[in-house]
């Protein structure tokens, strides 16, 4: 009982959230927010989509960069042959990204943390290599895509990628939630704590790292999608940057990963922070204030934000969301 | 078109270029393959190293291999701290040390990376020695002194910290907590000490790595990215921990990157290493000379 008003909390805060964002898109007439709370969402669903893995299964991905520029380029690639609609870039990143994720796992889940940590980073060099000599899509130059018409009932790109990309927090967020609450959220949690343990107890590790590695990197690749239209713009050393890893890492981390709501707050957090940094002061402050946060909170509050407020909790606190 | 002149002239190349590599990845091969601390700092330590190899040089004008030697002791104290700061916040609390301990050392890259970025600038920098800019010929190619230069002092450097671990009684202590931790304990030897030790000795080198490194080609903030590859690439490869392992598997990157700049253009040598690093841990993740 208590587990379903708990759900019934959850989609009516969903909803009162889109409805929020939906209204907004139609009210506020000036675009800068919506270019700024753009950058903020994307951040929240990135942190979410790297805690699946990264929080509760315990395998820190350090390539959060090439999953997202993979989203990119799928989109850059598909708008270029087939002029293809948002929706239809947005999932075929998801699928392109899940592939990914299924490869990169399957090299290199079996073998302990670290290994898999300096892999990801080695998968976003070699992909960004690939599509620097790609010439498609515009090779190391980059390229410069047109957005089509905008539809109804937005009256601009900008506002209802703002609202796409709520929708994709949403669907991180939802996914997330009902891992953590799944017997699966429960397998990932015991493997992240004892990886032997589990394996005897009929956990199956190697299937559950591999199924959480291509959920997160699906929704990785799918938030990535969007940006090329939303910066009108790709190029290989924006779209594979590695600032996009340490921030879904830092953020998640710093939120907490033991729960869904710590990477977004830690999102909410530090994204609005870096918005607020990198207008008035400059972007390699940014970064800076990004690392110290993460060295601050890994050394001094291992459990993250959650952590601090809710001192005792943790996952397996079960049932409740 | 290819031709054997050409081939040859690669594989010289790669060769320096791999002791060089293996000059670099050294200090980690003790601290990630002998203390499995995960060490993804390496780069941006041995970057930082560089820079300071540049002010000295910039400064005084001290030779850059002398600056080096200059900024050890203070690399080693600066090694000690680090592991001392790891040890108390991971290794000690034991669990959960593995993800945090990741985004520790990540986190300490990216501050290295950014404070450089505000100290020096984005632009690269490079230092000046009278050997730097020369070649010698032999024949039809040419090999800039400076690829000597750095060759024969990475190739003494690995062979010192080969001997040092394998001969002197430190050495094999370093050895020995990484074989079993707990028998030293039972020894009566403290392995914290130990391995805070070999973790000051692995940053200590990296001040004549770091002057190699700016040796061979002009430095710039981010560059610690590539070597993350390199490096690990190396370490892995060579079977964790082992030094002459090291050796050899950084002449095989080496050669291989030499082979490809010449075969196949620049563009496409910054993914060699990790696609090694990829193939390396799919095939034999145990290196070629694992303990």
């Amino acid at each position: 009982m208590n587990k379903r008003s708990h759900s019934i909390a959850f989609w009516a805060g969903v909803a009162v959230f889109l409805v929020a964002v939906l209204s907004m898109t139609q009210i506020v007439r000036n675009e800068y927010p919506f270019f700024a709370g753009y950058v903020i969402l994307q951040f929240i669903a990135l942190a979410v989509a790297w805690t699946i893995l990264g929080g509760y299964a315990g395998y820190v991905n350090f390539g959060t960069n090439a999953f997202f520029g993979v989203g990119v380029y799928t989109a850059v690639a598909l708008f270029k042959a087939t002029g293809a609609p948002l929706v239809v870039q947005i999932a075929a990143a998801a699928v392109v990204g899940m592939l990914l994720g299924f490869g990169v796992g399957l090299l290199t889940l079996r073998m302990r943390g670290i290994f898999f940590s300096i892999a990801t980073i080695a998968l976003a060099i070699i992909i960004e290599t690939f599509v620097m000599n790609w010439r498609f899509v515009g090779g190391a130059a980059g390229i410069q895509l047109q957005r089509p018409p905008v539809m109804a009932p937005f009256d601009s790109y900008v506002k209802m990628l703002f609202f796409v990309q709520a929708i994709l927090v949403v669907i991180a967020v939802g996914i997330a939630r009902y891992i953590q609450n799944s017997r699966m959220g429960r397998g990932l949690q015991a493997l992240r704590d004892d990886e032997l343990a589990a394996e005897c107890t009929g956990v199956p590790t190697l299937k559950l790292k591999l199924v959480a590695c291509m959920i997160s990197g699906a929704l990785m690749s799918a938030v990535g999608a969007p940006a090329a239209m939303y910066l009108q713009y790709a190029d290989p050393s924006s779209a594979f940057n590695l600032t996009y890893s340490v921030s879904a890492l830092a953020m998640s981390l710093i939120g907490g990963t033991a729960h869904w709501i710590g990477p977004v707050l830690g999102a909410i957090l530090l994204g609005s922070t870096q918005q607020f940094l990198a207008v008035t002061i400059s972007s390699e402050v940014n970064v800076l204030v990004l690392g110290i946060m993460l060295v601050l909170f890994v050394v001094g509050a291992p459990k993250g934000i959650i952590g601090l407020l809710r001192p005792r909790y943790r996952l397996r606190a079960g049932g409740k969301q | 078109m290819f031709s054997m002149d050409l081939l040859l002239g690669a594989v010289v190349l790669g060769v320096l270029l791999g002791c060089f590599y293996a000059a670099v990845s050294v200090g980690l091969s003790v601290s990630f393959g002998l203390l499995d601390v995960p060490h993804v700092a390496h780069p941006a330590f041995l970057v930082l190293a560089s820079y300071g190899v540049y002010q000295l040089n910039d400064s005084y004008d001290l030779d850059p291999l002398l600056a080096g030697l200059a900024i050890t002791p203070l690399l080693f104290l600066f090694g000690l701290l680090a592991y001392r700061v790891y040890y108390e916040t991971f290794e000690k609390r034991g669990s959960d040390a593995g993800v945090r301990g990741i985004a520790f050392f990540f986190g300490i890259a990216f501050i290295i990376e950014v404070l450089i970025i505000l100290q020096f600038g984005v632009d690269q920098r490079s230092v000046t020695a009278n050997y730097i800019g020369k070649s010698w010929r032999f024949g039809e190619f040419r090999v800039p002194i400076r690829q000597l230069v750095a060759f024969a002092v990475a190739l003494a450097l690995t062979v010192v910290l080969a001997v040092y671990l394998s001969k002197t009684f430190m050495g094999r202590a370093i050895r020995a907590v990484a074989q079993d931790e707990e028998a030293l304990r039972l020894m009566g030897a403290n392995p914290v000490r130990i391995k805070q030790f070999a973790f000051g000795i692995a940053t200590a080198v990296l001040g004549i790595a770091g002057a190699l490194l700016i040796i061979v080609a002009p430095v710039e903030p981010t560059l610690d990215r590539a070597y993350i590859g390199r490096t690990f690439c190396v370490v892995v490869m060579a079977g964790l921990g082992s030094i002459s392992g090291t050796l050899i598997a950084a002449i095989i990157l080496g050669v291989a990157e030499s082979i490809v700049l010449t075969m196949f253009g620049a563009s496409w040598a910054p993914a060699i290493s990790f696609a090694m690093l990829l193939g390396v841990l799919a095939v034999r993740p145990q290196g070629l000379l694992g303990r």
